[in-house]
């Protein structure tokens, strides 16, 4: 009966015995106090029961990182809809009503690939329950998702030739501007209720950024949506676009600093490994997108560069914070030490009258 | 049925979900003090409930090869290896240390022939949380509060989205990932505390099992109490490491249907020293986004606004 040689170590410290081959790699980075990849802050000191997770991460595929760009692509292109239309701007309105189409097929496609058959998602409909960020996305989606529907299918039927537009399709044409008007309103919802999906859980980088999580969402959906319009819409009809994606991009970028100061320690995952990629990647194709967009508002191709920069950007965003929180669920560090920090500072938390 | 504290603070949870006439909360007192690490109790609920023999993950780290608490394993007893006289101690030559031995040694036995260790053994479970984060998350009515206060999942109703996977603060429930051929497979699954032998007047299977009664099962106001005179019979034996875990109704969760008795700080059995349930929070979200969700239609009726064509 001996102990494995290379931990003498008495107490069962973090890392001290990696489980598997992930935790493996990290024990030794952390071991070693070294490698590319150096902390900001001096590693936490704690104990943890051989340096196993103690909250679970959530079983999701990358289809729900996808959902989350898809779904914003969708949300942000109906409010764009819906003001080229009231506005007169066929051009754009083309190409919102597509994209909040195909934002809408791709998020479905993503939820019911990640539940496993479409009947699941049929089945989430049979309660209603504000306290499942789930359930009330869910139905979100379901009242939003038929409006945006229709009036994408208005966009469609103006598409065919003048001499099949008579009769039913006649009615569907006139269903376009209300069905717009309504999927406009019910958008919004669609590309916040993700940030509280995501922060009403026990994963620690998700929960720490609940306050902001909202706005950077928001942003990223409206930087995407704008984009998507610059790169499809005539340089005459792009203005409300590019603005849009500006002003979501600006948003974007300044509630993730705030973000990050909010979520003490998990803020670190934010920046290490596969996340710390993303999020590089997302700020620098925010930054380069915004810049773009406004710079070459006189160039065609200069704009849809700049608005494809930004959609990227915003999938970026999304793959960043969805892989920071797998990152703080798997390394018991950012669950106990911010816990146990709480009760050193004497704010256990207690329920008061 | 909804109070002012239903998603957080003190509450009996039962009549909260709506149960006239519930009877009396249930859960379970786990002493770990006594555990001998038998695992009997992993054995009996497997038996039980069916739980499949869970994933093969050799982890070749310690004698805990049951791994954690997931959806194959719906109690888990933790085994940790500590040096006798903590804090730390230098490493010392590695020496045969023979069986563990319990409680006090041997008398007659030489200072240096002693073990210079000790187990700490635990048996984890689902915590019947009296907020339960998977409960509130589930989109789709598939968790529930039974009469007893605990936290059932319906697995005809499960849609296996793993919501409840992630929003757990204790990291107990999972969806079950294998064997193949089980009809269960990506449902998430978790501790009943036995539904069906409670509705008998039967004890759940791990405390009937439990040769040593480190699991006690009973009314949770009873067991709090039982809890309470153990810790400070420990206390006046001279074990002043030992604290209660889950037993406050004014925690984070509000108290917890299964409480633990241990002898080291909760997070060297794997266990979140102060988890909050995260529906604690939940209006102040749904706040932030119903902020954020405004911003950005006024973002874009700006965008539009003070444009010609």
């Amino acid at each position: 009966m001996t102990r494995p040689t290379s931990e003498p170590t008495v107490e069962v410290t973090h890392g001290g015995s990696p489980g598997r081959e992930r935790d493996h790699r990290r024990g030794k980075r952390r071991g070693r106090g070294g490698g590319a990849e150096q902390s900001m802050v001096p590693d936490a000191d704690f104990t943890s029961y051989y340096g196993r997770p103690i909250v679970k991460a959530a079983p999701w595929e990358h289809d729900i990182a996808y959902y989350l760009f898809t779904g914003g692509v969708a949300a942000g292109s109906s409010l764009l809809a819906a003001g080229a239309d009231l506005t007169g701007r066929p051009g754009l309105r083309r190409v919102a009503r597509l994209g909040s189409l195909g934002g809408l097929l791709a998020s479905i496609g993503f939820l019911v690939h990640d539940l496993g058959r479409p009947s699941r998602f049929l089945n989430m409909l049979r309660v209603a329950k504000l306290t499942s960020p789930m359930s009330v996305g869910t139905w979100i989606l379901s009242i939003h998702g038929p409006f945006a529907a229709l009036a994408s299918a208005a966009e469609l039927a103006g598409m065919l030739p003048s001499r099949w537009q008579g009769g039913p399709v006649r009615l569907l044409l006139a269903a376009g501007r209300p069905a717009g008007l309504a999927g406009a309103l019910t958008a919004p919802p669609v590309a916040a209720y993700t940030a509280v999906l995501l922060a009403d859980t026990a994963t620690p980088a998700w929960h720490a950024a609940h306050e902001d999580l909202p706005f950077v969402f928001c942003g990223s959906a409206a930087a995407a949506s704008g984009g998507l319009g610059l790169l499809g819409s005539p340089l005459a009809e792009a203005g409300p676009a590019r603005a849009f994606a500006v002003g979501g991009a600006l948003v974007e970028l300044a509630a993730e600093r705030r973000m990050e100061r909010a979520m003490g320690l998990s803020a670190e995952t934010l920046h290490h490994g596969v996340a710390g990629r993303w999020v590089r990647a997302s700020i620098t194709l925010t930054v380069a997108g915004a810049v773009g967009a406004v710079a070459g508002r006189r160039s065609r191709a200069l704009s849809a560069v700049s608005g494809a920069a930004l959609m990227a950007g915003s999938l970026c965003t999304r793959m960043g914070v969805f892989e920071a929180g797998i990152a703080s669920a798997r390394d018991p560090k950012y669950t106990v030490v911010p816990q146990r920090e709480r009760l050193e500072r004497g704010e256990p938390v207690r329920h008061h009258e | 049925m909804t109070g002012p504290n239903s998603l957080f603070g003190p509450l009996d949870p039962a009549p909260d979900a709506g149960y006239v006439d519930a009877p009396k909360r249930k859960g379970f007192f786990t002493d770990t003090s006594v555990c001998i690490g038998c695992k009997a109790c992993e054995v009996a609920c497997k038996e039980w409930n069916d739980v499949p023999e869970n994933l093969y993950e050799m982890l070749g780290t310690s004698y805990d090869n049951s791994h954690s608490l997931n959806a194959n394993q719906w109690r888990h007893v933790a085994f940790i290896e500590q040096p006798a006289g903590r804090p730390q101690r230098p490493a010392r030559e590695q020496v045969d240390l023979g069986m563990p031995t319990v409680g006090a040694a041997p008398t007659g036995v030489a200072e240096e022939e002693k073990p210079d260790f000790r187990w700490l053994m635990s048996s984890d479970v689902c915590k019947h949380c009296t907020h339960a984060a998977c409960l509130d998350v589930c989109p789709t009515g598939s968790l529930f509060r039974s009469e007893f206060g605990t936290v059932v999942v319906q697995d005809d109703i499960c849609n296996g989205c793993g919501y409840c996977v992630a929003a757990c603060p204790y990291g107990v429930i999972d969806r079950r990932r294998g064997p193949e051929g089980d009809p269960k497979v990506g449902i998430a699954q978790k501790c009943t505390l036995c539904y069906d032998r409670l509705t008998d007047d039967q004890r759940p299977a791990c405390a009937q099992a439990c040769p040593t009664e480190s699991i006690q099962y009973g009314d949770v106001e009873e067991l709090r109490e039982r809890a309470s005179a153990r810790v400070a019979t420990l206390h006046e034996q001279g074990v002043m490491d030992a604290r209660l875990y889950g037993n406050d109704p004014d925690d984070g969760v509000g108290g917890t249907g299964a409480m633990f008795l241990l002898l080291d700080e909760p997070e060297v059995y794997g266990l979140p020293p102060d988890p909050v349930v995260t529906t604690k929070d939940l209006p102040a979200m749904y706040k932030k986004a119903g902020m954020a969700a405004v911003a950005m239609i006024g973002g874009a009726a700006l965008s539009f606004l003070g444009r010609r064509r």
